[in-house]
């Protein structure tokens, strides 16, 4: 069956896969987690903090955001970014955004709404006395969050964060839209110059599988270790 | 900002000559409709038998389940559709695969298949988790009325299972909607890639991507409603806990 095809492609192209393609896939999956996990529980505090403007606004954004498809949002964000980065710095045209400044401000934004929705769920496992119990011992409340609540919502939601961090990297080959080089990129690259589609997307198929199999097993032991006796 | 806003584009006629610009959305948004609902069915179908059979006490039927789901769950979406539509037909006979080849609306066999086998993991996923909320008395009790195990699924195990995962699967089946706007890299001319070619034809892009938006929050309005109203429509008075 596999007698047509030449594999050996793929070890002569490896150091453009991986230090060119898996570097930025890697890069943008780190960043975009720290981003959008930041970003989310801001978000998710927006959301809870009962103001009226501030929580609607919250909840509007991560509604928005998760009734649109990626692409479409990628998109959005591609040509939009110019036109913002204009207005931020007052130039008098659109500027030129890089293509990882804008998957990375992109990603970011978008997934801070699913991230802002585990955080939610998981301040809200934290009971109320809580709260009441670090404003009766005199704490302010940015000193409640970030001591009592927000520790603890993170530890229960730990795995949760971890699981979306996996389909976050999953996500990343998504910028194949806009003809960047992360790994699926590169491997597409590839595969078009040689015409050699069958061997490098069925490679590209085995690394992200390895990838993520082996990140959902670990995330699967830790959750076994971290777990909270109750 | 230098940007010219121009709303009535959408009562242009686009360069297709076959209608105006808000027709060439209709159009992309009837597939998006279209490959989403095939996608459905093939993911509901394979769901729930995969999930049956992780909830079955046989061993092997249990260890092809798991590896299906995990198959179906670690590789991007885009990777898959990549296989489907320029793997596969490499791998099969020469004959079978250039008759895949020429197929007409190729692109759009490929998404339904696709989309459909990818999220069905995820069905198999919540049709397991409604299963295993059911009390395992529910099991035992069909087994002591003497109903075999496909009899004590049918008639026992899931209908209460489906009422119980219906949110969840509500939720899929979003995702399912807007899953089918990934299959614009292999081609086919769902709403994402309509409004992208607007956008090329036109140059006018935050107006193609608005419309697009607001088509996307109307589908995703339109299931939410429908859903709510079939989860009423089915609940069980006194099981499921009713608002």
């Amino acid at each position: 069956m596999f007698t047509d095809f030449d594999f050996s492609v793929i070890f002569s192209n490896l150091p453009y896969l991986f230090f060119d393609g898996m570097r930025f896939t890697l890069m943008l999956t780190a960043l975009a987690t720290v981003g959008g996990v930041v970003l989310g529980t801001l978000i998710a505090l927006m959301r809870l903090s009962g103001i009226p403007g501030v929580s609607h606004f919250a909840a509007g954004y991560t509604n928005l955001m998760r009734s649109l498809p990626f692409v479409l949002v990628i998109f959005w964000f591609y040509f939009l970014l110019p036109y913002v980065g204009q207005w931020v710095i007052g130039a008098s045209r659109p500027i030129a955004v890089g293509a990882f400044m804008s998957a990375l401000v992109t990603f970011t934004l978008f997934e801070a709404a699913y991230f802002s929705e585990i955080m939610r769920a998981g301040i809200q496992s934290i009971p109320r006395g809580q709260v009441s119990a670090g404003y009766a011992l005199g704490l302010r409340y940015w000193q409640v969050m970030s001591y009592v609540i927000l520790p603890q919502a993170f530890r229960n939601m730990l795995q949760v964060l971890l699981t979306q961090t996996i389909i976050l990297f999953q996500d990343t080959s998504l910028v194949y839209v806009l003809s960047i080089t992360d790994f699926l990129g590169a491997a597409s690259k590839i595969a078009q110059r040689d015409g050699r589609l069958v061997e490098m997307y069925l490679f590209a198929a085995v690394v992200y599988f390895a990838i993520s199999f082996a990140l959902s097993q670990i995330v699967r032991q830790l959750q076994a270790r971290t777990a909270i006796v109750r | 900002m230098n940007y010219n806003w121009n709303w009535g584009i959408f009562f242009e006629a686009s360069p297709e000559g076959t209608g105006t610009y808000l027709g060439m959305l209709l159009s992309g948004l009837r597939w998006t409709i279209v490959t989403a609902l095939c996608a459905w069915v093939i993911a509901l179908v394979f769901g729930s038998l995969v999930g049956v059979m992780r909830t079955l006490p046989s061993r092997s039927a249990n260890w092809f389940a798991s590896v299906y789901v995990e198959f179906f769950r670690n590789i991007p979406l885009i990777v898959q559709l990549f296989l489907w539509y320029f793997v596969l037909p490499e791998l099969l006979p020469r004959a079978a695969g250039l008759w895949l080849k020429q197929l007409p609306n190729a692109a759009f066999w490929t998404a339904f298949i696709g989309i459909g086998f990818y999220m069905s993991a995820r069905v198999a996923e919540q049709v397991r988790s409604g299963i295993g909320a059911l009390p395992r008395g529910q099991a035992m009790a069909g087994k002591a009325l003497g109903l075999t195990t496909a009899q004590t699924y049918r008639y026992v195990l899931l209908p209460m299972a489906f009422r119980i995962i219906l949110p969840p699967l509500t939720s899929e089946f979003l995702n399912t909607i807007k899953n089918t706007s990934v299959a614009l890299t292999i081609g086919l001319l769902e709403l994402t890639a309509r409004a992208r070619s607007m956008q090329e034809f036109s140059f006018q892009v935050f107006e193609a991507f608005t419309a697009a938006t607001l088509l996307y929050l109307l589908v995703n309005a339109v299931v939410v409603t429908g859903m709510r109203f079939l989860e009423r429509k089915v609940a069980v008075p006194g099981y499921v806990a009713m608002k």
